[in-house]
């Protein structure tokens, strides 16, 4: 290997370099597979490759699946936002309070609407006013918290509609829960907006260089407009789910989940700072978070302790994946 | 009398204001269809002003735009683009994280049946583009991973990808290698027997004379001259683009080089990848010009002495003493200061004020007790201005106000504040007009009268030749040739005028260049 890399002194390194680059990018389907198979090994008599446990890992992480699928897009633009898992909350409240008020179509255009709403305020304090979204989703997470506090009462609201339960989040097909194919479809969805549109290429283009973008006739306020709104509205669309899984609308419902969807889309390999971003990553990334989540739990650890030991294998995901 | 315009693009009376800066000023600019026009003029004299607003990023405050007989009534680059008018922005226009092909069909994506985004295409079709150009550029790469070189290509080649009917191209030459230049020159000449327009900006005088067929000369906003150039003679143009005489750089008076103790020694520098095998000496009261092409290591040599790349092998001595540098902070500690090529990513913060620029590299020596020293500051800041010859409103202006010229003094500023033995200088003059430059080859000099070591880096040859008293000819990642600057003299022209001389130096200079070039192996500055 090093008497070519000295007489082809062109090729090798490039090619050696491109296989770390890949090792680096593909760290995190390698990390999934090493923690999944040394859980198997280590938890197989807990009962952690039971289809039902597996199933399990899946409805636990769907809503942080769709939720960081769009958040692919606001990190991949070169926003954030810190709102989704306030906004996830207030959207199973209104959507709560409309199906007890006018049944189940109500309660889908509530969640929809509350999304809406959140979503072009936040893309229009960011883009016209110039806050950055850092900030405005910050404050937003207070105030969706606040006003899901507020309309409920904080109290839960139940949800007594089947139908809604079934198709957002409780119901399955044979054993395939609802929730995985709201997660794969729009995930397949979101992929090939991503790579394949012109939409997303232009997502892509404004976080990876946003003056460059506008030279080159993007409208990278609009862009980051929408990606905010798209972001609220997957918010929504998980308080949703958690409200059709839980059969009841709460303020606490995704509660801290900005931080698990932030985590899996970067663990994906998508850039804090934008340009760069693979939807297939993030729901990997998502998976791979579930997972932890569910082999620390059957290992018996306490809460304190499966929070240290859940960031510190983050950490070591995201240090791994860091181009040197 | 036809329907076909005889102007491609026709300005007319075009004025644009900055926060009470008056940046155009009534200015016409015509552009007719099958020319290239250069476009000329100093920094601040409102060439990317109004090429800014022919390509839709500025509004104007007045004036009228007709291209291709068409009125330019909505001010957008999409309209502007609609009009067929395309533009390459100095690397301004990538970004870093798309590939080559996405970059140049950014929003003009090739498309499959079912309208999703076919890459494949892109870069079938960008390599095609490449290949006319006879330039090799992957289109698969990214263009985060690009040299400078190749960058430009791209820019360039996504500028003619548009189809244009005007073709603006701003300093499309900075770092391109000569072969690379004549391409794209024949290349051009294709294009504008087909009728298309090309305005061309450079401050590359030699260039404009070969390829312009007209130039239009703006000076603080207005425009100056509009002639062909057969009527513009190099001296001619200098003179409308400064407004006054003597500000050549034949007019640089390179002084006697006391040469002191030996500040830098290279025994046998390699890095990586380039360079490889160097060897050179540097002294007090000396500069030293790396002389080369895009790709020849002379980048290379500068970041291995500057502690911003590992060393692979031999050994830099500086006064005499083996060091080792690994970092930039190494390198500062022995008093080697590097003013790197790309000044507005490497050089500067440019939204920071003047006085925080130039004294952040001496941050820990003005503190006291983790307080910085405010008054010391300010003086440090003031000498440098003063020194320097800086324009700027105040030292609390942020560096993004001011010119090119003056950027490039606040990081030269900025190191100096450090004070140096040894100043590696990387392009020093890329992109600032002719009377900047002369007067940043002057403060070279005049550094090394203070005893300085310089070592130079520049592309442009006349300036080289007027700045340094040695000229390293590199290729290849090699020193080939180490020349005292009389070496450059052609005897039979010594009594012609100086700037008649500093042409005949750099025809010789040109040629021991491509020696070089031959000598070593004919190096592809494609990739790394």
């Amino acid at each position: 290997m090093s008497a070519t890399d000295v007489n082809s002194g062109e090729q090798s390194p490039s090619k050696l370099r491109t296989f770390l680059g890949d090792w680096r990018q593909n760290i995190i389907y390698i990390g999934f597979v090493v923690i999944f198979v040394v859980f198997a090994l280590t938890l197989n008599d807990k009962g952690f490759l039971n289809p039902n446990n597996l199933l399990n890992i899946v409805r636990q992480t769907a809503m942080i699946a769709v939720m960081a699928i769009a958040m692919t897009f606001v990190l991949s633009a070169g926003e954030i936002d810190l709102s989704v898992g306030a906004v996830a909350g207030l959207a199973s409240v209104t959507v709560a309070l409309a199906i007890s008020a006018a049944g189940p179509l109500a309660g889908v255009l509530a969640g929809i609407a509350t999304g809406l709403a959140v979503g072009v305020f936040n893309g229009w304090l960011t883009t016209r006013i110039g806050i950055p979204s850092f900030l405005t989703t910050l404050a937003m997470m207070g105030i969706a918290k606040g006003i899901a506090m507020w309309v409920s009462d904080t109290a839960a609201v139940p949800i007594l509609h089947q139908g809604f339960a079934w198709l957002f989040g409780g119901g399955a097909v044979g054993r395939i829960p609802v929730l995985l194919f709201w997660t794969l479809v729009l995930g397949v969805i979101g992929h090939v907006a991503l790579k394949r549109t012109g939409f997303g290429r232009r997502v892509l283009a404004t976080g990876g260089g946003e003056t460059a973008a506008r030279f080159s006739g993007i409208d990278t306020r609009s862009i980051k407009f929408r990606v905010l709104v798209l972001s609220s509205l997957a918010a929504a669309l998980a308080g949703m789910l958690y409200a059709g899984r839980l059969q009841s609308g709460r303020f606490q419902l995704g509660e801290g989940d900005e931080l698990s969807v932030i985590a899996a889309a970067v663990l994906g390999g998508t850039s804090l700072f934008g340009g760069k971003g693979t939807v297939i990553g993030t729901i990997v990334g998502a998976m791979m978070i579930g997972l932890i989540n569910n082999g620390l739990i059957l290992m018996g650890l306490e809460f304190s302790q499966q929070l240290i030991a859940r960031g510190g294998i983050i950490i070591l995901a995201v240090a791994l994946s860091q181009k040197r | 009398m036809s329907s076909v315009p005889e102007f491609a693009v026709r300005m007319t009376g075009i004025s644009k204001s900055f926060g009470g800066v008056r940046a155009l000023d009534g200015v016409d600019f015509e552009v007719h269809a099958g020319e290239v026009h250069a476009l000329l003029g100093g920094n601040g004299a409102g060439k990317s002003t109004i090429l800014k607003v022919l390509n839709g990023v500025h509004t104007p405050d007045s004036g009228s735009i007709v291209v291709g007989g068409k009125p330019l009534t909505t001010h957008a680059p999409e309209a502007s683009r609609a009009a067929g008018i395309a533009m390459n922005y100095q690397e301004m226009s990538l970004i870093p994280t798309l590939t080559v092909a996405q970059n140049i069909f950014l929003t003009r994506e090739a498309k499959t049946g079912s309208g999703l985004i076919n890459d494949r295409e892109a870069e079938r079709r960008a390599g095609e583009l490449f290949n006319m150009l006879e330039v090799r550029v992957d289109p698969r790469k990214l263009v985060g991973d690009l040299g400078a070189g190749q960058k430009q290509l791209t820019e360039i080649v996504k500028a003619i990808s548009q189809d244009a009917k005007v073709l603006i191209l701003d300093e499309p030459s900075t770092a391109l290698a000569v072969s690379d230049v004549e391409r794209l020159f024949v290349f051009l000449r294709k294009l504008t027997q087909r009728g298309v327009a090309v305005i061309y900006v450079s401050h590359r005088m030699d260039e404009i004379a070969r390829i312009a067929d007209r130039a239009t000369i703006l000076r603080d906003g207005k425009h100056i001259i509009t002639a062909p150039i057969s009527e513009l003679p190099i001296d001619t143009m200098i003179e409308y683009i400064v407004g006054k005489r003597s500000l050549g750089l034949a007019d640089v008076v390179r002084g006697d080089a006391s040469r002191g103790e030996v500040l830098l020694e290279l025994r046998g520098v390699s890095g990586r990848h380039k360079p490889s095998d160097v060897s050179l000496t540097l002294h007090a009261g000396e500069v030293v010009g790396l002389a080369g092409l895009l790709g020849s290591g002379r980048t290379a040599l500068a970041k291995v002495i500057a502690g911003l790349e590992p060393a692979a092998s031999g050994e830099i001595r500086v006064r005499g003493k083996r060091v080792d540098v690994r970092s930039p902070s190494d390198a500062i500690e022995r008093g080697i200061a590097l003013v790197p090529e790309a000044r507005a990513t490497q050089g500067i913060i440019p939204d920071h004020s003047v006085a925080a620029n130039m004294t952040l590299s001496v941050i820990d020596d003005i503190s006291v007790r983790g307080f910085v020293d405010q008054r010391r500051a300010r003086d440090i800041t003031d000498e440098q201005i003063r020194r320097l010859a800086i324009k700027t409103g105040s030292r609390e202006h942020a560096v993004s106000t001011l010119s090119g010229g003056n950027q490039q003094k606040v990081v030269i500023g900025k190191w100096l504040a450090s004070d140096p033995d040894i100043l590696i200088l990387d392009e020093p003059t890329a992109g600032i007009d002719i009377g900047s430059k002369s007067e940043i080859i002057r403060l070279v000099r005049q550094l090394a009268r203070e005893g300085k070591g310089v070592l130079m880096i520049s592309s442009e040859l006349s300036e080289l030749l007027t700045a340094c008293d040695r000229i390293v000819v590199m290729a290849d990642g090699r020193a080939h040739e180490d020349l005292p600057r009389e070496a450059f003299d052609d005897p039979a022209a010594a009594d012609g005028d100086l700037a008649h001389r500093l042409q005949a130096a750099e025809q010789r200079l040109q040629i021991k260049i491509q020696e070089a070039l031959v000598g070593g192996k004919e190096e592809s500055h494609v990739g790394h």
